[in-house]
């Protein structure tokens, strides 16, 4: 047998959950968070423990699970994860070339984690927070009227490796 | 005509907003005492059918009829699903509301709960809202603790739990059966209606789904009266049996190529141009908008000559737009190629369908497939017959699929080569001089980055 990934603390977390709904399975959403905000991801053993705190079969929680654009399941992201848009509000004013150039300096496609697992580029449907087009979300944060230079700012924050100072880790 | 005061944003911009103490310095759950101590449940049904109250949301459906769709002396338990979804492309209206005035959430919640004899509510809270979700679940213990929710809430019989449900990053989760779905644990798929949630929704109980703002709007119409609500707003068109009128207040998002991109308060029946000049500064730099999108990319499109539409239940189908939306407009200055915005958007629905309905599936896909080609320079005049057959017959509407997530993809398709088909030949023509006559199959591109 695999040895257990979900926590003491994780099932309890969980189990909390259960007052609030007239079915276990309604739980499955709010224990894939809770698990992917510890792991950052949720691995497939992960889902079978889930499966069986939630009395389900590992295929439906594992179903739901990959609907969702949500949740990595190979391997963690990084430290961090940034959600950028590249819907229409946001194109309009550069978002897709944020994305472009976030990617290329990093090293990374979008999806993608760079070597040093700093960083996870994502690209997002409309975020929300059009009227500071273009945008990134990165955990509870919103960057807000992204530029390349800004871009370029946030990548040092972070210390991801670019192009342009050394090698991008890739 | 008296100047309009914000009703929806009155508290927005004091400090801590969000919190228990200012709200209720301005009169905050004053509403709630009054109505559980003076007023029946199907008093407040009544107040808020009377008002003619269209839920915000995007469909636009009456409120208060859509609550006596719930069956009559149900044992129960009953469901309020609050929809707090939003990710219709250009919307935020709900994310402010939730933000800064959290509040003024609960107690609309909180009344309609009360209407509609509900028990437990859900809000399903959009993945990308972190700041909501912290701003809100403070609030909801705030009001825990100072007898608003809980067990006979002020001392009265009626008795109320609310929690807040995540979601997980998907469009679809927005559309009420898809949100009652993933709410149940499952993906997101739609359910084909009837039955509507009235009568079986979650957990198979009857259920309602209602909007963020369209629920502050029930606070205001509790707290002032119907009389007031309609004295906002534009008549029902009398040429138009389906209208309804649109009445109250109404949160505008405005963004894109525009100075001052926010969201805004006015009644309902703004024009698109007073939205732009008068509240979004007018065109950036110095430039005209060349189209704009009215109310959420579903919409369509409405070219520069359209922009006098009233951006209220009726106005935007008058000019071949599916409706009102969620009131979201983006403005498109003179630069933006009409070929770009027709691929964003046909990108976007092409990652967000669920994937249940075969035309939905394929013909988002298809559609961006053809739009990909065209930007790449093999574009052929023909491909714009198939885009238009495609979106001529995905959707509710013409009856090919379970949900209107359809329509919305195929409305900005219409609308972009019927109101500019001139643009689409030319670049057609430019970008592919030896292949735009072409009408064999050619093979497709290989999509980038769709999943
Ligand atoms: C594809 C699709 C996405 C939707 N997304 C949302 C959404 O994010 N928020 C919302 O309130 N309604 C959304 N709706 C509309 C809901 O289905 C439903 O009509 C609405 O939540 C009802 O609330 P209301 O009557 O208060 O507007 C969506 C509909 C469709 C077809
Ligand atoms: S219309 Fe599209 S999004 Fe809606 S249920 Fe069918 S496939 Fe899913
Ligand atoms: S379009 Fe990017 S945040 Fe809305």
């Amino acid at each position: 047998m695999s040895e257990r990934v979900l926590t003491d603390e994780m099932v309890a977390a969980i189990k909390a959950y259960f007052p609030r709904y007239p079915t276990r399975q309604a739980v499955t959403l709010p224990a894939l968070h809770i698990v992917n905000e510890k792991l950052r991801h949720v691995p497939l053993q992960a889902v079978v423990e889930i499966a069986e705190l939630l009395e389900l079969a590992p295929a439906q929680v594992q179903d739901t699970l990959s609907f969702y654009g949500l949740f990595k399941q190979d391997e963690p992201h990084g430290e961090h994860r940034a959600w950028v848009c590249r819907s229409i509000s946001c194109a309009l004013r550069g978002g897709e070339e944020v994305l472009d150039h976030l990617c290329k300096s990093a090293g990374i496609r979008p999806g993608e984690t760079t070597a040093d697992a700093k960083l996870t580029i994502e690209y997002a449907e409309c975020l929300g927070v059009c009227e500071f087009a273009p945008a990134i979300l990165d955990g509870t944060r919103t960057l807000k009227n992204m530029t390349i230079e800004s871009a370029d700012a946030y990548l040092a924050e972070l210390g991801v490796r670019t192009k342009t100072n050394g090698e991008p880790t890739g | 005509m008296p100047k309009f005061e914000p009703v929806l944003l009155a508290n927005i911009g004091k400090q801590d907003s969000h919190t228990l103490k200012v709200y209720e310095a301005s009169g905050g759950y004053g509403t709630l005492r009054k109505a559980l101590k003076d007023m029946s449940p199907s008093a407040v049904v009544d107040v808020v059918k009377s008002s003619n109250l269209r839920g915000r949301g995007g469909a636009g459906f009456p409120t208060g009829l859509k609550w006596t769709f719930l069956p009559k002396d149900h044992p129960g338990p009953i469901y309020m699903c609050i929809n707090a979804d939003e990710s219709e492309p250009a919307t935020f209206n709900n994310r402010i509301l939730m933000e800064d005035d959290p509040h003024q959430v609960i107690e609309g919640s909180i009344l309609s709960c009360f209407a509609t004899r509900a028990t437990t509510a859900y809000i399903y809270l959009r993945y990308e809202y972190p700041v909501a979700l912290e701003r809100l679940q403070r609030a909801i213990d705030e009001c825990y603790a100072a007898g608003y929710l809980g067990k006979n809430i002020l001392g009265s019989d009626f008795s109320l739990d609310i929690y807040l449900h995540r979601g997980a990053a998907a469009y679809i989760c927005g559309e009420e059966t898809g949100l009652i779905e993933s709410l149940e644990g499952k993906r997101a798929w739609p359910r084909i209606k009837p039955p509507f949630p009235a009568v079986e929704g979650v957990f198979r109980k009857p259920t309602v789904v209602n909007n963020i703002e369209t629920v502050c709007c029930v606070r205001h119409i509790v707290d002032r009266g119907a009389e007031w609500f309609k004295s906002m707003g534009t008549p029902a068109n009398p040429d138009n049996p389906r209208d309804a009128g649109s009445y109250g207040p109404k949160l505008y998002c405005i963004s894109g190529h525009v100075n001052k991109p926010g969201c805004y308060e006015a009644p309902l029946g703004l024009t698109c141009r007073e939205l732009i000049e008068e509240f979004g500064g007018g065109v950036w730099k110095g430039r005209r908008a060349k189209a704009a999108v009215p109310g959420g990319i579903s919409m369509g499109v409405l070219s520069a000559e359209e922009l006098d539409t009233r951006l209220d239940f009726d106005g935007p189908g008058r000019v071949d737009c599916l409706g009102l939306g969620t009131a979201a407009v983006t403005v498109m200055d003179e630069t933006v190629s009409m070929i770009d915005f027709l691929h964003n958007t046909c990108r976007f629905f092409a990652h967000e369908s669920c994937g249940q309905c075969t035309p939905c599936r394929e013909g988002t896909h298809w559609a961006l497939q053809m739009m990909d080609r065209m930007r790449a320079g093999h574009g052929r005049l023909r491909d714009l017959d198939l885009l238009l057959e495609i979106g001529d017959t995905i959707g509710i509407m013409p009856g090919t699929t379970i949900c209107g997530l359809a329509d919305g993809a195929a409305w900005p398709i219409k609308n972009a080569i019927r109101k500019f088909r001139g643009e689409f030949e030319e670049y057609i023509k430019r970008t592919n001089p030896t292949g735009y006559m072409v009408t064999e199959a050619v093979p497709a591109l290989p999509v980038v980055q769709l999943h």
